[in-house]
């Protein structure tokens, strides 16, 4: 997507603010691999090898810190991210047809990213908000008690208005 | 003889029938015929039923609910609301104690919701969680300045011992014994870890705490540096709170600015101070070692075990690692006395507990009762009953994890101990409550699926067993079960349990356990007659590829 905004002075300027914020040991990796996940959007590998080399960590760490959690990604998103909780709490509240609806609305995949680059759709455990499920967030805002009908008028929100 | 619905017992000892038990008797007799429930309902004396203080003492069965004392005046609101409408009468049930050394019963007030306590939430939503004056004004610091000036850390594990706290992640571990080891252990540096990465699905007890108190749990945290002898303090909160840790660092500065964190906290000369950690999106980062190894930066792999982090946890070093819910009793414990904590819960599991009610009834949302409640209390009156009026199947507690409690269990205490008696577990405090029209292959399907996701895949008996379990279930929701099928989920369950490394895969088969025990006719109608009883699953008969992802 915006892999051509992300030129290496670019990395390299969030990697080193990020070390400056949280430190150079090695302890510090996952507060500076998420803040630069949310500054440019996922982890290049570009970012993995600069982050090594300030925490002088071997970058195969850094890769094997980055793969793990669920909050860092080393693949492109979409401009917006729709996240879906998918546990049992929801699941039983009418998360199974809100599903179905996502996928219809979006055209695809849970893991995938919509031709055009707006959206990415994946599946998530529990948000924590399960009393109002099922429950979805889009980038940084949750939303819970959705139902299929619900859910175009919000998706447009973020296409139409936003751009 | 005829058939009843009901049988009232009424106390007859001296002591009862001193204080007025035969009217009660009568009026209750008389108010049944008035309301024709005289057929369906037995009333009937009974000698000592154990308690003098709360004569006259009326027991209702089967629900074996206690209400005393009850004066004849109470007994129209008593009959009206437990035999008439078929809830507990508010405000008339007896206050804990054992009866008979057998059952116990949970507090009331009279006046109020039946049962409601709230200690831990006692100012969660009340005050600004940004503002330290406002947690100062209600008692705030002050277990800490207590604790610091008029007590060894002997004292205070002492104290923690006496009340009984037992650890609310789960486990239910007595926390004063895990007090001692950390005390104990050997090593000049010792660390205290609060573990905030509450990512058991449906539960959010830990992160209405942080937000709402977040004071609360630095006080506690100090409070447990002092007694085990640790100096430095973590606390891990998942990455998806966002707000949580935005509260939570606003505290830690003002804590800091106000010296409660720091050299030299209340002139003692005993210095502490902690620091914020955020989860990146890993469930099995709720496990203290794979937590520990988080913190260090590494991938969350849980450790074999032993040694304990008691004695090697953090880098090595003796480490105290509590839930928030245990931590937020701590300065309510040492405020009052363990005396006082006793008040709350049942003999055996002192306190209360939060739970997070989710699922198919009318209202939703956190609560604070005492240890001993029973499911159809927290159902009937805290829920508001089920939605739409529907019939009650089954409730999950304790997350993901947790045990399927069938509704033949809904009588049955909440507290640690009845709970494992009848070989069901707590868990983290979440009660999924589902409706009949729930359909029990598909909940394990979507358990077993968020397990075989969050598996960290370190080992071969979690990772390939949750990713067989759930394609085996998946092959069943699709009409294509066999019956060979049932026997090796049995022997993945068991396998799960006895092989894994860690408490994820140990448990990742519960749910399915209780399903397989409990729900055999629905599971079986799935593979036999090709019928989902719910109409819930596909039975499309499409062959599911068993997908080799490994997270």
């Amino acid at each position: 997507m915006d892999t051509k905004e992300l030129s290496v002075e670019n990395i390299q300027k969030t990697v080193r603010s990020a070390c400056e914020a949280h430190g150079y040991e090695r302890e510090a990796i996952i507060p500076v691999l998420l803040e630069v996940n949310r500054t440019l959007g996922y982890l290049p590998t570009p970012a993995l090898v600069e982050v090594g080399r300030h925490l002088r960590t071997p970058v195969s760490q850094v890769f094997s810190v980055a793969s793990f959690y669920y909050l860092l990604t080393v693949e492109p998103r979409g401009k917006h991210v729709i996240q879906m909780c998918e546990s049992a709490p929801c699941h039983v509240m009418g998360g199974r047809q809100l599903y179905r609806a996502i996928i219809d609305t979006l055209g695809i995949e849970p893991g995938r990213t919509t031709p055009d680059g707006k959206w990415t759709f994946i599946l998530t455990s529990c948000l924590g908000t399960c009393g109002v499920g099922p429950v979805v967030q889009i980038d940084d805002d949750l939303y819970g008690n959705l139902t299929p009908a619900k859910l175009k008028p919000l998706l447009a929100r973020y296409t139409n208005g936003g751009e | 003889m005829s058939i009843i619905r009901s049988l009232v017992l009424v106390s007859a000892d001296p002591y009862s029938l001193q204080r007025g038990s035969m009217e009660v008797f009568e009026t209750i007799r008389q108010e049944l015929h008035r309301r024709e429930l005289a057929d369906e309902v037995e009333v009937r004396l009974a000698r000592d039923l154990g308690r003098h203080d709360i004569a006259p003492m009326v027991i209702v069965y089967p629900e074996a609910v206690v209400y005393g004392p009850v004066m004849p005046e109470d007994v129209p609101f008593l009959i009206e609301e437990h035999l008439y409408k078929g809830r507990i009468a508010p405000g008339l049930q007896v206050p804990v104690r054992e009866i008979s050394g057998r059952i116990a019963w949970v507090t009331a007030r009279k006046g109020t919701l039946p049962a409601q306590q709230p200690i831990l939430l006692s100012r969660a939503g009340k005050i600004d969680p940004e503002n330290i004056e406002d947690y100062l004004i209600h008692d705030g610091y002050l277990a800490l300045g207590k604790a610091l000036t008029g007590k060894t850390p002997d004292e205070v594990i002492d104290e923690i011992k006496k009340s009984g706290l037992q650890g609310r992640g789960g486990a239910g571990f007595p926390t004063g014994l895990k007090w001692g080891f950390v005390r104990r252990a050997e090593g000049d540096k010792k660390y205290v870890i609060c573990n905030a990465d509450e990512s058991e699905p449906g539960t959010f007890k830990d992160r209405v705490l942080l937000e709402g108190d977040p004071h609360a749990i630095i006080e506690a945290m100090t409070i447990a540096g002092y007694a085990v002898g640790a100096d430095e303090g973590y606390i891990y909160i998942r990455g998806e709170y966002r707000l949580a840790q935005e509260r939570f660092g606003i505290a830690l500065d003002q804590a800091r600015a106000y010296g409660f964190l720091g050299k030299d906290i209340f002139g003692s000369g005993f210095k502490f101070d902690i620091h914020m950690h955020s989860g990146a999106g890993a469930y099995i980062c709720g496990e203290e070692t794979a937590l520990i190894e988080s913190i260090e930066g590494k991938r969350g792999e849980p450790r074999p075990r032993p040694p304990y982090p008691t004695t090697n946890g953090l880098w090595g070093a003796p480490t105290l690692v509590n839930n928030v819910e245990t931590l937020a009793n701590v300065p309510h414990i040492l405020r009052n006395g363990w005396q006082w904590y006793h008040r709350f819960g049942t003999p055996n599991s002192a306190g209360t507990k939060l739970y997070t009610i989710l699922g198919n009834v009318n209202t939703t949302g956190v609560i604070e009762v005492p240890m001993g409640i029973t499911l159809r209390e927290v159902i009937s009156i805290y829920a508001g009953g089920m939605k739409d009026g529907a019939r009650f199947k089954l409730a999950q507690t304790g997350g993901s994890s947790g045990s399927i409690v069938p509704s033949s269990l809904q009588d049955t205490p909440m507290d640690f101990e009845s709970f494992r008696k009848a070989g069901v577990s707590l868990g983290s405090g979440a009660l999924l409550i589902c409706d009949e029209n729930t359909c029990v292959i598909d909940l394990a399907r979507v358990l077993l699926n968020f397990f075989r996701k969050e598996s960290c895949g370190k080992c071969a008996p979690c990772r390939v067993g949750t990713q067989r379990a759930y394609f085996i279930l998946t092959r069943i929701s699709e009409g294509i079960g066999r019956f060979e099928d049932l026997a090796t989920l049995e022997t993945l369950y068991k396998g799960l349990y006895q092989l894994s490394n860690c408490g994820l895969g140990n448990t990742a088969g519960v749910p399915l356990q209780g399903i397989l025990t409990h729900y055999r006719a629905e599971v079986e109608a799935h593979i036999r007659n090709k019928v989902c009883p719910t109409g819930i699953c596909s039975m499309s008969g499409a062959l599911v590829a068993a997908e080799p992802v490994f997270h």
